[in-house]
């Protein structure tokens, strides 16, 4: 098989030595992790390579020899290169020489215990070692679990990265260091630390265990017997403000835990979460700040009245056409007047409702408008939660609208089998054959005429009010969708990607660089990131609402039969 | 090393084919895609400007001007970055994998690589698309579960879709390399 070498491209100017690594027999590939300089003790090295095998659980080895000879070729350097092959034991002996500042090495092969000589190919692919280190391999396999030795090794690529990011012990040896050996690898010039993540990572401590205090201070609140009485957890369920509340409390816990992140995939979510919360609540910030600058709540508070009001007027005069004779359609008058002065009524109730708040609208709104630095989320949230309240009389229309509907269609049915001479049977859930007396199928007939020629004038209330009440529905799903977009889109992730993308990796790509007649195939590996696309599908944070959970289909047949529709599930809600 | 052919695609578009070998196991194969014409871009842009200015003379509003301006430049960027491959490479290592490469018109690669391990073969498929029954060329992957099947079909060449003989120049260089793993192994 060909032999493949992997090669830091930072020791591409280093002094000779030897080299250590990885070697995968498997697919004959040899991952080099830095070179150890001249001079050095082997029993010392070996004990070195034993301690960093121990810590690391990457079995490094000596795997050949490194010669950079700035001058002329030098022959006893090269047969000493030779016989150090005897001193480390490993089956193949890789020796690779540079001369001067050419870019076409060679590379050759020393078989220690082969009978067969034989000629193979050597590849030889250059690395970035600092950005294989430190990047993250999409789709992650699962190691550790699984009993089945060859799935580590099953994809090369893992493998290689693997190597160079669990060999951090490695590299923390600098060339400043007094030790008994000298090695160059990518940090070889002195450790990277940065004294603003330092300084960071010490505050972050007290911070988190003030944080978990506070949120056990406000989850005990809630928990409390006072806010479950029932007429307060009823209205705490419906307001989506609570549930979103709800919703950022979890989130605050995941951070504040004290436990690190395990993997990558954890550390990404609780980076993602913490990027996602600070830039709501600086949203949520500049909304406050621009709502209050010159009184506009205030403003706003002024037009609501009017604007509720200018809601009632246009639903009465819609009444009205609709106890006239809607669109040329001959209702049934007295049903009309009865149905049309009900809803009248019910509309009068509202108005003088809201004109008994109007003093205390403008304070209420003042003051719930102050808990939009909590976030925009939540400001979006309670922006959703008063249109609901003040288009409240539309749902009640559509619930009386859709009952009668309902009601009539079920009698209607019912009546229909009456007439056909058959029966629903409850026991067995079907519809049997059934005699019936004269008297009743008179009154059946007489009933199911009635019920019939009323029905024009039900289905119409019924349509005008299920389609006030879809709309006001459709205004609330697209608030809830952007309040489900800004909690659920991974920013964190996106902005690696954007700035760092060598750290999500979807994969490798290969570049051939010039090659030389006689020298080995020379190859660049570089990272190809992962696409946004994937970014935001693997990093998603998932969200408590679900979407509508009934099909088209299902959906026309509720509307049609006149069964309630509740569009928007959250999930933990009782299913009914 | 290097040679180039000229050869002709599915809808009779002249696409050059450049075959070049950097060592014994290493190949690289690249179709280019007719360029885009002075010609068609002039047309589409001529023909959104007739429209807007014809708008523009009934609505007097000057703001169609300037948003056909904005859609016409907005359209070009999008485009050449999005839609027009410039060039389709494959890079054959053996005993590494298959690098599938995609030139943009604006500069932008994208690239894909397979390792060995997941290529079971490449082949010649065939396929009715549109009223032609057309030849393209795809990698079968490798079913991890089961040594006969298969578990993805990767198609090679979808802009350029050169023709037949082409297709079987390709096919002839790639499968030199392949059969060398099979045989690679055995000796060692």
């Amino acid at each position: 098989m060909v032999l493949k070498v992997f090669f830091p491209s930072c020791c591409s100017s280093a002094e000779s030595g030897i080299l250590i690594g990885r070697w995968i027999s498997e697919q004959s590939s040899a991952v080099i992790l830095a070179v150890v300089h001249f001079p050095f003790i082997p029993v010392q090295v070996k004990q070195y390579l034993s301690e960093i095998q121990r810590v690391t659980k990457v079995s490094v080895s000596v795997l050949g020899s490194w010669s950079n000879s700035k001058q002329a070729k030098e022959e006893s350097l090269s047969e000493f290169l030779e016989d150090l092959g005897t001193i480390f034991s490993h089956e193949l002996w890789i020796q690779i020489s540079r001369e001067g500042n050419s870019k076409f090495w060679s590379c050759s092969t020393l078989q220690k215990h082969s009978d067969h000589p034989k000629e193979e190919e050597i590849i030889l692919v250059y690395y970035d070692q600092r950005k294989v280190m430190l990047s993250h391999l999409h789709p992650p396999l699962e190691t550790a679990a699984s009993p089945d030795q060859k799935a580590d090794d099953a994809s090369k690529l893992s493998a290689i990265f693997d190597t160079v990011a669990k060999s951090k012990t490695l590299f923390l040896t600098d060339r400043y260091d007094d030790g008994p050996i000298k090695l160059t690898h990518w940090q070889s010039d002195g450790v990277e630390a940065s004294i603003i993540v330092e300084l960071m990572k010490q505050a972050s401590v007290p911070a988190c265990m003030l944080l978990t205090f506070l949120l056990s201070l406000i989850s005990g609140i809630c928990r409390s017997r006072v806010l479950k009485v029932w007429p307060l957890s009823f209205l705490w369920s419906k307001l989506s403000t609570c549930e979103q509340l709800g919703h950022r409390l979890q989130h605050l816990q995941v951070i504040s835990s004290n436990k690190k992140a395990q993997n990558q995939t954890q550390l990404m979510r609780k980076a993602n979460i913490f990027v996602s919360l600070l830039i709501d609540v600086v949203l949520g910030m500049l909304l406050m700040s621009w709502l209050y600058r010159k009184n506009r709540i205030g403003h706003l508070a002024d037009t609501l009245i009017p604007v509720a009001d200018h809601v009632a007027e246009e639903l009465q005069d819609l009444l009205q056409w609709l106890m006239g004779a809607p669109a040329g359609l001959k209702m049934n008058r007295a049903l009309d007047q009865v149905l049309g002065r009900f809803f009248l009524y019910h509309i009068h109730l509202w108005i003088s409702y809201i004109h008994l708040m109007s003093p205390f609208i403008e304070m209420i709104l003042w003051y719930v408008g102050l808990s939009s630095c909590l976030g925009l989320t939540v400001a979006l949230c309670i922006l959703s939660d008063i249109i609901a309240l003040l288009t409240f009389h539309i749902y009640c229309f559509y619930v009386y609208g859709a009952r009668l509907y309902c009601l009539k269609i079920y009698g209607l049915s019912s009546l229909w089998r009456l007439f056909r001479g058959k029966k629903w049977n409850v026991l067995r859930q079907r519809v049997d054959s059934c005699s019936y007396d004269l008297d009743q199928l008179f009154i059946g007939t007489l009933l199911f005429t009635i019920l019939l020629f009323l029905l024009p004038t039900t289905a119409l209330y019924y349509l005008v009010f299920t389609l006030l009440r879809l709309l006001v529905v459709i205004v609330q799903g697209l608030i809830h969708l952007l309040v489900d977009l800004i909690d659920s889109l991974p920013l964190y992730s996106i902005i690696l990607r954007l700035c760092r993308s060598y750290r999500l990796a979807a994969g490798v790509k290969f570049r051939v660089l010039e090659q030389q007649d006689g020298k080995p195939l020379r190859l660049l590996m570089q990272i190809n990131p992962l696409s946004y696309g994937s970014v935001v599908q693997t990093y998603r944070l998932p969200t408590y609402s679900c979407y509508p959970k009934d099909s088209w289909t299902s959906l026309c047949k509720k509307l049609f039969l006149g069964e309630l529709i509740y569009p928007w599930k959250h999930k933990g809600e009782k299913q009914d | 090393r290097m040679e180039e052919r000229r050869y002709r695609s599915v809808s009779g578009a002249p696409v050059a084919l450049r075959r070049r070998q950097h060592s014994a196991s290493c190949r690289e194969l690249a179709v280019r895609c007719p360029r885009l014409q002075l010609r068609s871009l002039s047309a589409v842009s001529s023909a959104v400007w007739l429209a807007a200015y014809g708008l523009f003379v009934l609505s007097e509003n000057s703001m169609v001007l300037s948003a056909a301006i904005f859609i016409t430049l907005l359209g070009l960027i999008v485009y050449l970055h999005f839609v027009k491959i410039d060039q389709e490479s494959l890079l054959v290592i053996g005993s590494l994998g298959i690098q599938v490469t995609s030139s943009y018109a604006s500069g932008k690669e994208s690239t894909t690589f397979i390792e060995m391990g997941q290529v079971k073969d490449v082949v010649i498929n065939e396929a009715i698309h549109m009223q032609k029954v057309i030849y393209y060329l795809c990698i079968l992957l490798q079913d991890p579960g089961d040594p006969q099947g298969v578990s993805e079909v990767v198609p090679l060449f979808q802009s350029s879709k050169p023709r037949l003989d082409c297709l079987i120049e390709v096919y002839k260089s790639c499968q030199e390399i392949l059969e060398q793993r099979k045989t690679g192994p055995q000796s060692s």
